[in-house]
């Protein structure tokens, strides 16, 4: 009589073998094979006592106040068409010569909280387009990073996105330049060099062609960049939503 | 009534953020322990949960309820969980055990705290399996995890770990040889 194989075992205990009847059929007259079916139970039985340690009956309150996904005000940025990217690119850009013009360095905290005024309105807008606009740059960015590099990748999503992203960057990066702020200008022009990138190149990635895209965006640590910028823009949107005549908005 | 998991997605795709953090409180948890299953790391396991659900939140859009909530969310974590393991690795420019943990991460937190009403058999065995899993490659341990603790089929494993399903079966195979030799005798001993 053949006895069964450990890898029958092992799939029928995992309700995956594929002729279980008859894995039954012989556990039913083979005494051999019934104690080492017996003895992998146990064992795999056992296993599930694997500890793992047990998080507090608020965890899921506290990862959702870590993601601090709550105090966004533009939080589901799919919704937002890239048309309306677009207008509020260029609103946005129409406003960056004075907004650059000495404010994206961190400062003190402005002191007066007296009524709403036209500049820190606009400026709250700009805030949050600019760091809008980084947030979805890295994104991307950050999704290419991260994807599975043994597998082909359809990219023609990411693609569009970044195709929409490059308008928005190349006013941004214009007006950055026009005011004289080479330093933000000279990220914007990076990044602008990977969206680029990404948006002409093949929508279909081979593993070595994705990882050839990965190591150009780990290789000029753009997101590192970005995520610079991009918290400083927020440091100030943050200071900007204090304001209550900002709040407004 | 409880929002359902469909109900809350529905909303959270239109712009309802409370129905967005529904999920995420509701689904932390389970994401956790497997994240931890995964990498053995509470810490790695925290930034998987983190980057879980961010990754979430950015590809919500794009969910079209083919598959639940949960399963959509689950491989996202899964493949979060290896990019976190990936990068360990590469990171590991220091000695350590084969499948990368942090050496003794695992049977640390095993003996660590067990509770008072643990009895002592049963730490021992806990901090056992511990040991046995940190023995594993990653692949093992990876597919080992999903079809152990996770219920996944041994199909869809190889589309998560991008390998073929047989090399997934073999690797389930190899993990559950290499725990039956580490925990055997513990367990014939226990008897």
């Amino acid at each position: 009589m053949n006895h069964l194989a450990e890898e029958d075992l092992i799939l029928y205990y995992y309700g995956e073998a594929p002729d279980a009847r008859g894995v039954e059929t012989h556990l039913a007259g083979c005494e051999a094979c019934r104690a080492e079916y017996a003895a992998l139970q146990r064992v795999l039985n056992v296993v599930e006592s694997f500890p793992v340690p047990e998080r507090a009956e608020n965890y899921g309150r506290q990862v959702w106040e870590r993601l601090g996904l709550g105090s966004r005000r533009s939080w589901i940025p799919w919704r937002w068409p890239a048309r309306r990217w677009a207008a509020a690119a260029g609103v946005a850009a129409l406003m960056l010569g004075a907004f650059l013009a000495g404010r994206f360095s961190p400062g003190p905290p402005r002191s007066g909280r007296a009524a709403a005024s036209a500049p820190q309105v606009r400026e709250r807008v700009l805030l949050v387009a600019l760091g809008d606009h980084l947030e979805r740059s890295q994104m991307v960015l950050v999704e290419l990073a991260n994807a599975n590099p043994r597998r082909e990748l359809d990219i023609s999503a990411e693609q569009q996105r970044a195709s929409d992203l490059i308008r928005e960057n190349r006013l941004y990066r214009q007006t950055a330049a026009r005011t004289g702020d080479a330093a933000v200008a000279g990220v914007l022009d990076e990044l602008e060099r990977i969206l680029l990138e990404v948006a002409r190149g093949p929508s279909e990635l081979t593993p070595a062609g994705l990882e050839r895209l990965r190591q150009r965006i780990r290789a000029d640590g753009i997101l590192f960049k970005v995520r610079v910028i991009g918290s400083t823009v927020q440091n100030q949107e943050d200071r900007a939503a204090q304001n209550p005549a900002a709040r407004k908005l | 009534m409880e929002l359902t998991d469909v109900m809350a997605v529905e909303q959270a795709q239109a712009g309802d953020r409370e129905a967005f953090r529904v999920l995420v409180e509701r689904h932390s948890r389970p994401a956790f322990r497997l994240a931890y299953r995964m990498t053995g790391n509470q810490q790695d396991a925290e930034d998987v949960v983190q980057e879980s659900f961010l990754r979430a939140y950015r590809q919500l859009g794009r969910f079209d309820h083919r598959a639940s909530f949960a399963t959509w969310f689950y491989r996202i974590t899964v493949n979060c969980a290896l990019d976190v393991v990936r990068a360990r690795q590469r990171r590991a420019a220091q000695p350590s055990s084969p499948d990368g943990n942090q050496p003794d991460a695992l049977a640390s937190l095993a003996s660590a705290d067990p509770g008072p009403d643990r009895m002592a058999m049963s730490g021992q065995i806990g901090e056992r399996v511990a040991e046995a899993m940190r023995e594993l490659s990653p692949n093992e341990r990876h597919a080992f995890v999903l079809r152990h603790f996770e219920g996944v089929a041994i199909e869809e494993i190889g589309r998560l770990l991008g390998v073929a399903p047989g090399a997934a079966k073999h690797s389930v195979f190899r993990a559950v040889q290499k725990l039956r030799h580490a925990l055997e005798p513990l367990v014939e001993t226990a008897r």
